[in-house]
């Protein structure tokens, strides 16, 4: 196997409350480069929230995450904005592009946040993603004249915009028809094969987990293997 | 298209709302306007005022009387004494500056000094049938002249003319309207003395203040002894300085050094000037409360692109962007209202001020005058810009603070 990319080292997530709330517990997990990982499980099995922490949107309130080796649990929250900013790309189920900016405006975000090129190669960068992504010509458009699977292209485009390593996707075919979500996971298994960015994706869809390297399978917030899932189902 | 990504992102979130961005600026531009017309006006007002007072009576003027009540001679000798005076009668004394002279003499060594002594009492005048209490002030008009700058608000006749005529009077044209007296008529004084001369206008003066116009007259130091009854007796010496604003602690040196009752213009106008006081109280708060609307305008429309851009939000802090680069964000929009409105307040202020500056009226009061006065002043422009940006500083930094600190997981779960 390749070096860990980002490594989980025991994390659990509980929401503090009168009654505290396990979201996912005990999860040791390790991610190599060009990996395509899909989490999966039932709802509320924590998928999502394992997702949130591995890519430090939210932190584990127990164990910790390594990204490249880096420990994350004493990073400040501004540390972590900067690992998010360069390292990590995020893809939810909602487009969450900004309805202000145009499509190309949308992709130039990351890396006007990043800054360090003049304006004028970070925009020949985003052209450039957004052609690879078959969205050459939307460029000019506002995220409303799209469709929402050339959104979801877009948001992609975005993730990627700073060269990250890793590509992090909640549901991202969730709400695609058919052929708009093989089209996502094309581009993902590309991404994985040819640049050997790591894509974590959760999925409910069976058909799409299938197509990826490796399953992460999440019961109650703990990690299960494959055969103590189906073995329930099957003796139904 | 080289603006920061912080910037464009601030702009589109008020762009997005310009309704409520233009009410908001107007807001804003209104409480500097009218905090930069009503400045020019108090402020105009008050130091029209003090002009006035510091040139129409004496900067310093020393009293015949004492400001604790004289020690009884029983108190004196048993300093601390358990002593109880009952039916005390204080001696009269003959009212007056003893050795008047010699002081005024003394103090017109001292440099940036002007001296007149003057003996000012009580009198009727009499018209016709008019009477009218009034302020005979007995002057040596050569001394006066340097000591007042009444000269200078002489309406008709001039304060030299008192020595020219046999009995002179010079009185203000609000008196001299009231007893329907004009230049050159006679009238009666009538002292409290019983005491009546029979004198004639030979000038008439109009300062502004009306208290003034309508209180005094002027009448040769001579005469006013004669009026009074009072040989040889002088009850003020009337200073004025070159240095107007250190009468304060002249007068406190000339009380030490002769014991009498020595009174700064700003201690004889101590009244007016706690009206001024108040006055800016009122204005300050007055101003104040629009602002607070104003804050409250920009804390609304902040508020709500916060809530609207939740989302916003959300992916931009996954996308990397700081808590830090957040509360930037809409802190740039709380100040560009607060910017636009300040220098959109400075046209209302400016228009206001010159409209002001443009009325005619006739109203009486402290001061009788036909117009505003007003005060120019760059500070003023200064003070509101100031204001407007602190004000929409904090109205934004509240909001802002939220918009910063929002879970980015929280709103993502509740959006998907």
């Amino acid at each position: 196997m390749t070096a860990a990319v980002v490594e989980a080292r025991g994390i659990g997530r509980v929401l503090p409350g009168p009654v505290p709330v396990t979201l996912v517990e005990g999860i040791d997990l390790s991610i190599g480069e060009g990996e395509f990982v899909a989490i999966t499980g039932p709802s509320g099995s924590g998928k999502s929230s394992l997702l949130y922490l591995l890519g430090l949107l939210d932190r584990p309130t127990s164990g910790t995450v390594i990204l490249e080796g880096r420990d994350t649990a004493e990073a400040d929250a501004a540390e972590l904005a900067a690992l998010r900013l360069s390292k990590l790309g995020f893809v939810f189920q909602f487009h969450f592009l900004l309805p202000e900016f145009t499509v190309l405006g949308n992709v130039m975000i990351p890396m006007r946040k990043l800054g360090g090129s003049p304006e004028a190669e970070l925009r020949t960068r985003a052209q450039a993603l957004l052609d690879d992504l078959g969205l050459g010509d939307q460029a000019a458009k506002l995220p409303s004249q799209l469709s929402g699977g050339q959104r979801q292209r877009v948001a992609i485009a975005r993730a990627l915009a700073n060269r990250p390593r890793v590509i992090l996707a909640d549901e991202p075919t969730g709400n695609l028809d058919t052929k708009s979500a093989q089209t996502v996971f094309d581009i993902f298994a590309r991404l994985a094969r040819e640049t050997g960015t790591t894509v974590i994706t959760v999925t409910h869809d069976e058909g799409l987990a299938a197509q990826t390297s490796r399953r992460v399978n999440l019961v109650d917030g703990r990690l299960v293997t494959r055969s103590s899932i189906d073995a329930p189902l099957t003796a139904k | 298209m080289a603006r920061p990504l912080l910037l464009d992102l601030a702009l589109t979130h008020i762009l997005g709302r310009k309704r409520q961005t233009i009410v908001s600026v107007i807001g804003v531009a209104m409480g500097v306007g009218f905090f930069i017309a009503m400045a020019a006006l108090m402020q105009g007002f008050q130091g029209y005022f003090v002009d006035t007072v510091i040139n129409a009576s004496p900067h310093i003027t020393v009293r015949d009387q004492f400001r604790e009540p004289a020690v009884q001679p029983v108190a004196a000798a048993f300093r601390g004494g358990a002593v109880l005076l009952h039916g005390l009668k204080p001696r009269d004394e003959i009212r007056g500056i003893r050795k008047a002279g010699t002081i005024v003499s003394a103090l017109s060594e001292w440099p940036g000094l002007s001296v007149a002594p003057s003996l000012d009492g009580p009198v009727i005048l009499r018209y016709g049938s008019a009477d009218k209490s009034a302020v005979a002030i007995g002057i040596v008009p050569e001394r006066e002249v340097r000591v007042t700058q009444l000269e200078d608000d002489m309406v008709e006749g001039h304060l030299t003319d008192l020595a020219s005529a046999a009995n002179g009077i010079v009185m203000g044209l609000g008196l001299a309207n009231k007893l329907g007296a004009k230049m050159g008529d006679s009238l009666n004084a009538i002292s409290p003395a019983g005491v009546i001369l029979r004198v004639k206008v030979v000038g008439l003066f109009r300062t502004g203040i009306v208290s003034l116009d309508e209180g005094q007259a002027y009448i040769l130091l001579k005469k006013a002894q004669i009026l009074q009854s009072r040989a040889n007796v002088i009850n003020q010496i009337r200073i004025r300085l070159t240095e107007v604003d250190a009468a304060r602690e002249v007068a406190a040196r000339i009380e030490a050094l002769y014991g009498y009752r020595t009174e700064s213009w700003q201690e004889a106008n101590e009244g007016v000037f706690g009206v001024f006081r108040i006055q800016n109280a009122i204005m300050y708060s007055t101003v104040g409360a629009i602002m607070i609307v104003a804050a409250f305008g920009i804390y609304n429309i902040i508020s709500t692109v916060v809530y609207e851009k939740s989302r916003d939000i959300a992916i931009l802090k996954s996308i990397g962007l700081t808590e830090a680069d957040i509360r930037r964000t809409f802190l740039m929009q709380g100040l560009m209202i607060g910017m636009i409105g300040a220098v959109l307040g400075w046209i209302i202020g400016f228009g206001l001020t010159s409209l002001l500056a443009s009325i005619r009226f006739d109203v009486g009061g402290m001061v009788r005058n036909d117009r505003f006065f007003l005060a120019w002043s760059l500070s003023h422009y200064w003070a509101g810009g100031l204001f407007s940006l602190v004000a929409s500083a904090v109205a934004a930094w509240i909001p802002a603070r939220r918009a910063a600190g929002a879970n980015p997981v929280d709103i993502i779960r509740g959006a998907a």
